[in-house]
This record gives structure tokens, C-alpha cells and sequence, in this order.
């Protein structure tokens, strides 16, 4: 079940969401194997920002109903660190690689992608625009017009598939991911966590680190399945989905919604291998469907 | 080398037998082919069926759990019924299938040089010192709230018991048993609640008496991926699941308490 997604051929449809999947760990974890039997179809690394960031205070993790709310603050070594001790590890990993990057201006971006982009290992570029630009104050993937300049910003500097990851923290996320396509994306990702909140049983106070965090797991299949439809009808560029999946039929119905391609987050945590189980069933179905559209 | 490589898949055991150690819980299951793990290393657990829809409709994630006897294709662990995990796993029933990943982290080291091993153990926190022992015989100071809790100081060997309220050995804190054997050439290995694993840092610290800790934190997947069980060191955050879950004390900047 082969899929292309922005030019790159992919095995199956089934790919890692960032930060989702720490290859390097899974190596110290669990070995070669992780080489040898790997789950994905691409890789899609962990934000990279230019410079290290140690990530929020602990604790950073709350288990809520069917999910999780986590606010680590993309904790990363930074450009200069990734490039020197990350880069030559996932050059082995035997799928496309495709690295997430974050800037806190535009020119920050556009030096992250140059840098990034230049990489042989590096087949595309997915850009995190869930965070505020300082010079203006707005989240870059929360209003078109923003959306559309850093896009513009950073279109000339690869010709590497460039990927939006959209925030479903906005108000109309099909019109970023419009603007996203108009300024050259080759692609738009749904999507990231929602923003969510817990107390701390006994004391009320806030009970992450950082005070809020992001939602993700099966609280948000419903919400994510809408939104990848919503953008799909919107866009011609491939859109992937993702949101709660856990299953063969969950990523049947994103695809069914419009998407390209399917990202699993969450569910990696519970299960490492996930993304190939969730790639068989759903290869599985296909099969079922072709058999019964022959009856 | 204190870490044994995980398999890279979760795979399907079976409970074999829930039973009481004093107010613990002992779970014992199978493990297919999963290899022998280091003392203070984990495996995360859910079991196959009914995992969720519990209060609040948790638990979702698995639970990391640190093993206290091994046998080949045999795990035993000691729970405590403080949440929806654990209250979920404490009634499990023989012959439900039970999902292990592991073993994860990395475990204890051996003593440093002219050095014999001490251990320290607080609460549910002993359970890692029991397979260290079988391993590394040495005596093992044990603190518990009661007497009902301090049964479970029988799962191991050449024990000095205390407890809070006095009802079992020594009326008082493990540390002050800890205090007196400072002096002698050890290494501590220590396991317990954070406020006990914070006071055996300071103490181990400022006496220059090498410490390994066994820590726990809350952690999503336990093999490096979700970066949510951080704890700070002198080098700023490190994943317990995958630079830990034992750490040395020196290089510590604190326990968090959570």
C-alpha cells in the first residue's frame, strides 16, 4: 500500500506525529531493532529550534479521559546541536527523514529551513507555526496573513516538500492552511494538540509546569476528523491527518476525510510499535474493500 | 552493563495470581520470551481488557512499574492502590492478559571500589532493592508508615525495619537508621517516596558517600519519547525512563517532589 506524499514515496501511509517518537532513545531502548523493524514510513523528528531549549518545568504530563495533556516546551538541543549529533544517528533510519522546525521570527525560521534544508539526510521540512512571533505578538499559525509571510519567507530557500504543521487553536484553521498552499506549501499537517488545562487534586493550583498544555489522544479524534475534512475540501495540496488514532479505521477514516497520509502520536506511547500495526490493519481494509467491491 | 535491551514490540503475558503482601498488592504474570531484566530496571503494564473507563474514564497510558523477582518467562510485581492504574492491575484476575514493554531504563551499578552496598528503602520504594539484593547481598534499611505496610519487608533479606507511627521495628525515619551508618565505607542504593530520596541525596551528598537512586516519576511511554518524566540534574533535565530510572545522587540538583 504505497503512498506519495509531496514527492516522496512512502512504503505505507503511516507516519510518526512530532515529538512523538524519540528514534534516538528507541535505540538505546530497544536496539537495531528499531533500524531493522522500523514503524513508520517516514520520520518526523521533534521540534528543532535555533537554539537548545531545556523544555517547561516538571510536571508535564497529566493523564485525562482517553488522553493525555502534556506541556513539555520543546526541550532540543538546538540547530548547531541537532545538525552535529542528531542528524548523523537518523541518517540511518531507513525511511525519509523529515525534520520539525520552530523560529520565534520569521528570520529565525528562514535561517532553521537554509540550515536544515541544505542536509542530504533531510528529504522535506514540516514547519511548526503553533508558536507566537515575538515581533508581532500573534501566533504564526493562528491568522492567514501570517501564516502566508513566513511561508513566503521561507519558499525560496528549498525546493524540499515544506509541510505547514496547522494549530487547531485557530479560529478558521482551512483558511492558514489555504494561505499555506497560496504562498508555496507543499503540504499542510492537523493536527496539533488542542490547549487543555488540569488541577492538581488537592491544592487547585494549575497542575502542569507550564500551567496548560496540549491535548491529544482519543478526546480529540472527534475534533481532529472534522478539521483534516474541513481543510481537505479547502486545499488541493496532500493534507496529513492525524489526532487519536489508535487504530486501522481511524486512520481509514481520516483518509476517507480527505488526507494523504496519517500521523500517530499518542498511541506510539502506549504501543512503540503502533504505526505498522495501525499500517497493517489499514492495509487490511483496503484489501476487504477491493474483495468486496469485486462481489 | 546495567541495562538489558527491550524487545521492540509490547507483548501479551498473563496474570497468574494476585495476592496480599501486608497492604501490598503482588502481582505475578508470564512473559513470553522476554529476557532478564537488571535490578532497577521497569516495564510499563496495562492489562489487555478494561483498561479505561475507570473514574474519570482512566487509565488510558500505561503504568511504569519496577519488577521485584524474575524468572524466566516469569515477572512478579508489588503494587500499591493509590490511583486508577494500580487500582485497575490490583484487580486483575488469573489468566487476563497483561501488556509488557520492557525491561526499560537503566538499572544499578556496581559498587565503587572498597565499597559495600547499603540499601535503603522506603514504602512501595522497596521494590527494586529485592532483585538488587538477590544479586548484591548486603543489608537493607527499611522504612514503612505501619506495621500492616512493613509485612512487605519479608520479601527481603538482613532487615532493619522502622516505621512512622512505631508499630513495627524502630519508632522513626529510615534516614536516622541511614545517619548512623555513614561512616562506614558504603555505597547507598536508595528507593522510596521523593521526600525520603531528597533527605538521602543531602545527606549522601554532604558526606561524600556515593548514592544511587532508583527514582519515579510520571511518564507517558517509558522508552524516551514523550520527554514528560524529566527530573533536574546538574546538566539540566534528563528523562528518568531512558538516563534512568537510577541516578546517581551527586549529580542531582534536587528530587522533585511530584
Amino acid at each position: 500500500m504505497s503512498t506519495e506524499l509531496c514527492g516522496l514515496e512512502l512504503e505505507h501511509p503511516i507516519v510518526n506525529a512530532s515529538g512523538t517518537f524519540d528514534a534516538i532513545a528507541a535505540l538505546r531502548t530497544f536496539g537495531d531493532e528499531v533500524l531493522e523493524r522500523f514503524p513508520f514510513a517516514a520520520f518526523v523528528s521533534k521540534t528543532i529550534t535555533l537554539k537548545p531549549r531545556q523544555g517547561n518545568p516538571p510536571p508535564r504530563l497529566w493523564e485525562t479521559a482517553g488522553g493525555l495533556i502534556n506541556s513539555i516546551g520543546l526541550p532540543n538541543k538546538g540547530l548547531a546541536g541537532y545538525l552535529e549529533h542528531d542528524l548523523p544517528v537518523l541518517a540511518r533510519l531507513p525511511v525519509p527523514l523529515i525534520v520539525n522546525v520552530m523560529g520565534f521570527t520569521r528570520e529565525e525560521v528562514a535561517t532553521l529551513v537554509a540550515a536544515v534544508a541544505e542536509r542530504d539526510e533531510v528529504a522535506g521540512l514540516e514547519l511548526n507555526v503553533s508558536c507566537p512571533n515575538v515581533e508581532s505578538g500573534l501566533i504564526m499559525g493562528a491568522d492567514p496573513r501570517e501564516t502566508a509571510a513566513l511561508v513566503h519567507r521561507v519558499r525560496p530557500l528549498t525546493a524540499k516538500p515544506l509541510i505547514v504543521k496547522l494549530t487547531p487553536n485557530a479560529t478558521d484553521p482551512a483558511a492558514v492552511a489555504h494561505a499555506a498552499q497560496e504562498a508555496g506549501a507543499d503540504g499542510v499537517s492537523l493536527v496539533n494538540t488542542l490547549r487543555g488545562m488540569a488541577l492538581h487534586p488537592r491544592t487547585g493550583a494549575p497542575w502542569l509546569g507550564a500551567r496548560t498544555g496540549g491535548v491529544s489522544g482519543p478526546a480529540i479524534r472527534a475534533i481532529a476528523l472534522a478539521q483534516v475534512a474541513q481543510v481537505a475540501e479547502r486545499v488541493s495540496v496532500p493534507v496529513v491527518g492525524m489526532g487519536g488514532v489508535e487504530t486501522g479505521a481511524h486512520a481509514h477514516a481520516l483518509l476517507r476525510a480527505g488526507a494523504a497520509a496519517v500521523a500517530v502520536g499518542t498511541e506510539t506511547f502506549r504501543d512503540p510499535r503502533a504505526g505498522a500495526r495501525i499500517a497493517a490493519e489499514l492495509a487490511d481494509i483496503g484489501r476487504d474493500r477491493r474483495v468486496s467491491a469485486r462481489l | 552493563m546495567n541495562r538489558t535491551l527491550a524487545p521492540f514490540d509490547r507483548r501479551r503475558g498473563e496474570v497468574e495470581q494476585v495476592d496480599r503482601v501486608g497492604a501490598y498488592l503482588r502481582l505475578l504474570c508470564s512473559d513470553p520470551g522476554g529476557p532478564a531484566p537488571r535490578p532497577g530496571q521497569f516495564y510499563m503494564l496495562a492489562l489487555a481488557a478494561e483498561w479505561g473507563g475507570g473514574a474519570d474514564e482512566r487509565p488510558y497510558l500505561p503504568r511504569a512499574f519496577s519488577y521485584l523477582r524474575h524468572e524466566p518467562g516469569r515477572l512478579e510485581f508489588l503494587l500499591e492502590d493509590v490511583g486508577p492504574g494500580t487500582h485497575r492491575l490490583g484487580a486483575a484476575r488469573p489468566g487476563e492478559g497483561i501488556w509488557l514493554l520492557g525491561p526499560l531504563g537503566a538499572g544499578f551499578a556496581a559498587p565503587r571500589e572498597g565499597r559495600a552496598p547499603l540499601l535503603v528503602g522506603g514504602g512501595i520504594g522497596i521494590v527494586p532493592l529485592a532483585p538488587l539484593q538477590a544479586d548484591m547481598p548486603g543489608p537493607a534499611l527499611l522504612g514503612f508508615r505501619d506495621a500492616a505496610h512493613a509485612a512487605a519487608g519479608e520479601l527481603m533479606a538482613d532487615v532493619t525495619l522502622c516505621t512512622d507511627d512505631g508499630s513495627a521495628g524502630h519508632h522513626g525515619l529510615v534516614t536516622e537508621l541511614l545517619a548512623a551508618r555513614l561512616d562506614e565505607p558504603v555505597e547507598v542504593y536508595a528507593c522510596g517516596p521523593p521526600a525520603m530520596l531528597e533527605a538521602v541525596r543531602l545527606m549522601t551528598t554532604q558526606r561524600g558517600v556515593p548514592a544511587q537512586l532508583a527514582l519515579e516519576s510520571g511518564m507517558a511511554c517509558g522508552f524516551g519519547a514523550c520527554f514528560g518524566c524529566v527530573v533536574p540534574t546538574r546538566d539540566g533535565y534528563v528523562r528518568v525512563c531512558v538516563d534512568g530510572p537510577v541516578l546517581e545522587a551527586s549529580d542531582l540538583e534536587a528530587v522533585p517532589a511530584h
